[in-house]
């Protein structure tokens, strides 16, 4: 297996090794130390819970119920880690397979399969949820989540004196989309603005097929050096080296000082999207030597030698699992295609011509088959 | 940088008196003054605009007035300028971007189609970017590669997107006041050769419409309307931006010839004033459409689809185009060819009168 350049494991910031021991770190274990048992237990909680919706909803694109899917699996410590590492008025900007990082910020799970079902394109109100929409052009919303951390710092809300009042932003996106101009330009704007943005790196290992090999010839943290952004290489199937640095990373942005770059080495169990077969392009003993460093095993394995994790807990989550698959097959059979009319709804804030002449005449269109119908 | 937006600004006193003669450099320049005046989340965004003042100084004099945190010179990427600038609008800034030149606009065209024009129809209007991108567009200024094109038709095939080009001071100085109260995004493409022309320019009753209740509203309709610039019964030529003003020289020496031809100043391209021009269509029968643009694929064959459609038992000739060829715009030696003349206007308009 290649473990050269952008796949290299060294370096990688380690507080829960993969058997489970619990290890300290010289910088970041300070940024782990508030954890309680009740916190570990409601990682491993989100994490389940995540990968139990997860599976659902690939059923559920099986069933033909959802045109896509795009699965997290694998991802779970990277983005439950890192997400609970947020407050407000900090504010995310994902790309499109943040299903974790959307649990944390309160965005109900089955709202997001509105977007799979084809129904619209965007699922919940942002500024409720400081969670943007997802972004399918890649590493496009490094340069929004960029602008808007500029714009927070202009508003006041970074160094501010209050450090509880303060906010940072962070954008998420894959080792593919650091290939991408516009994630080069953000670490411009972000270094030169001194922007309170947190460039949140999953590499899973692939961009669709692609291995990180075909981005990088060295480890993706290593790009934020020349933008004059400091980085971080952690282990994202560690929920709690996760969570610590992107703790770290927040404070750093929050403070005032500026951008930082976060690499979580971590990878892609499932497929790109349920379109995608990855025995084309990747080994059986690849797959396998990730599962053996599972981000749930690991943290179960911890909580389980610490007597922490009971089985009465694991019963009230696996129910809790059950209940939400059920709630997920009901309500997403129970969504109907909305009026056809509604599709020309919000392409503008104020009516436009073509538009509004468009719908009229489409309207018009449809009704004729209602005439036809009335005079049979 | 722990920057406020409450920075003093230069006031009214620093407008000029209404009405007064500007070139439309100096429209768009007292434009942007009056818009950051009334609205102090109103930014400019671009690369020389600050100390410079713009490599055609339209925003001259703005950063001494405004200051660093609202006349911005950033980082030398158009993506990252229309992309930063998205960010900031979902914090209600509404940046006002300056391209430098038409052909380097590509760079961002990915964030304007696939990201600013969708927002607000990805967010089921949750999301509003009242953005105005100005872009210094056409040629006739003897420039090399890619500082005379015109690209309007590229976006205005995107739906989300508004486009406008003004012709003349007074257009300059109302429609970039009216795109910034906008609140959809606005593309604002500059006719270049324009920029040194004058005018009488009467900045109160822009000032009043948009100081009303529904100012936006009002703004947002009156742009999008077409403007008859020349009254006439034989023929209806169709011009903008930069084309305008030939379009009246055309119709005075047709005049000459007994031909009587209406001009219409579309003002607007997204949306496209159509109506205003089927209207004319239907009493003169004879339309002519001049832009710079290449004709193929362009605003031109749009409107000319629209006429056909829309006014076809009218007509009593073909609906012509004169505009730019189907290849990249040529070097500078060749750009009186490349460019509608008005030799080649009257020769559009000699073949419309032929029928």
């Amino acid at each position: 297996m290649d473990t050269t350049g952008p796949l290299s494991s060294d370096g990688l910031v380690q507080l829960l090794t993969p058997s489970g021991e619990r290890i300290g770190h010289e910088q970041f274990d300070a940024y782990a130390s508030h954890l309680t048992a009740h916190d570990l237990r409601a990682f491993w909680r989100d994490m389940t819970v995540l990968r139990a919706f997860d599976m659902e909803a690939t059923s559920l694109q099986r069933q033909g119920e959802l045109g896509l899917w795009v699965q997290s699996w694998g991802q779970e410590a990277a983005q439950i880690g890192s997400g609970h590492a947020l407050r407000e008025p900090d504010f995310v900007f994902p790309s499109y397979r943040e299903h974790g990082v959307a649990l944390t910020r309160d965005v109900d799970l089955v709202e997001i399969l509105r977007i799979f079902r084809g129904l619209q394109h965007g699922a919940w109100n942002p500024a409720d949820h400081g969670f943007h929409l997802y972004s399918l052009v890649i590493g496009t919303h490094a340069l929004h989540a960029t602008g808007y951390a500029m714009a927070m710092d202009r508003d006041g809300l970074v160094a501010s004196g209050t450090p509880a009042a303060d906010g940072a932003v962070v954008a998420y996106f894959g080792d593919g989309a650091t290939s991408q101009g516009d994630v080069s330009e953000a670490m411009v704007f972000a270094a030169v603005n001194n922007a309170p943005v947190v460039f949140f790196v999953q590499n899973n290992q692939f961009a669709i097929s692609e291995p990180a090999t075909r981005q990088s010839r060295v480890p993706i943290a290593d790009r934020g050096k020349g933008f004059g952004i400091p980085s971080v290489r952690v282990d994202g199937n560690d929920v709690i080296a996760s969570h610590a640095v992107t703790r770290w990373a927040l404070e750093h942005a929050r403070s005032g000082q500026g951008p930082v770059l976060i690499e979580a080495f971590t990878y892609r169990r499932g497929a790109h999207t349920t379109s995608d077969d990855p025995t084309r392009y990747r080994s059986k003993a690849q797959e396998e030597y990730w599962a053996e460093r599972d981000p749930i095993a690991r943290l179960d394995a911890y909580l389980t030698s610490t007597g922490e994790l009971t089985d009465e807990f694991r019963a009230q989550v696996a129910a809790e699992c059950k209940a939400l698959g059920e709630r997920t097959r009901t309500t997403v059979r129970s969504w109907s295609k909305p009026a056809t009319a509604t599709m020309f709804d919000h392409v503008y804030a104020l009516p436009h011509a073509t538009v509004e002449a468009e719908r009229a005449w489409f309207e018009r269109y449809e009704s004729s088959f209602e005439d036809l119908e009335a005079a049979r | 940088m722990t920057a406020t937006i409450e920075r003093p600004s230069a006031g009214a006193s620093a407008l000029p008196p209404a009405p007064t003669t500007l070139t439309m450099a100096g429209a768009i320049n007292a434009g942007l003054r009056a818009a950051m005046d009334r609205d102090p989340k109103v930014l400019l965004m671009g690369e020389d605009i600050g100390a410079l003042g713009g490599v055609f100084r339209v925003t001259d004099g703005l950063h001494k007035d405004f200051g660093d945190d609202r006349v911005i010179d950033t980082p030398l990427a158009e993506s990252g300028i229309v992309g930063t600038a998205i960010g900031m609008a979902m914090r209600g800034y509404r940046s006002v971007i300056e391209i430098q030149f038409d052909g380097f606009i590509f760079p961002a065209y990915d964030q304007i189609t696939t990201q600013l024009a969708k927002m607000h129809y990805r967010s089921q209007g949750q999301i509003t970017l009242p953005i105005v991108i100005r872009v210094p567009f056409a040629g006739g200024i003897g420039a090399v590669e890619h500082h005379s094109e015109s690209p309007e038709a590229l976006f205005a095939h995107t739906a989300g997107l508004r486009i406008v080009s003004p012709a003349t001071p007074q257009d300059a100085y109302d429609l970039i006041q009216q795109s910034i109260a906008c609140p959809d995004p606005v593309m604002f493409f500059e006719p270049k050769a324009r920029y040194w022309d004058k005018g009488e320019v009467d900045t109160s009753r822009v000032t009043a419409q948009l100081d009303a209740a529904d100012g936006e509203a009002a703004g947002t309709a009156e742009m999008a309307r077409a403007r008859v610039a020349r009254e006439g019964s034989d023929l209806t030529l169709v011009a903008y931006g930069p084309t305008v003003r030939l379009a009246l020289q055309a119709a005075e020496v047709a005049a000459k010839d007994g031909v009587d031809a209406e001009v219409i100043d579309l003002r607007s391209i997204s949306p496209l004033d159509s109506d205003a021009v089927v209207r004319s269509a239907k009493r003169t029968g004879r339309v002519v459409v001049v832009h710079e643009a290449p004709t193929s694929f362009g605003s031109g064959a749009e409107l000319s689809a629209r006429v056909t459609e829309q006014a076809f038992f009218h007509l009593h000739a073909p609906v012509l185009r004169v505009g730019g060829f189907h290849t990249p715009y040529p070097g500078a030696t060749f750009e009186h060819d490349y460019l509608p003349s008005l030799d080649r206007v009257l020769d559009a308009v000699d073949r419309v009168m032929q029928h």
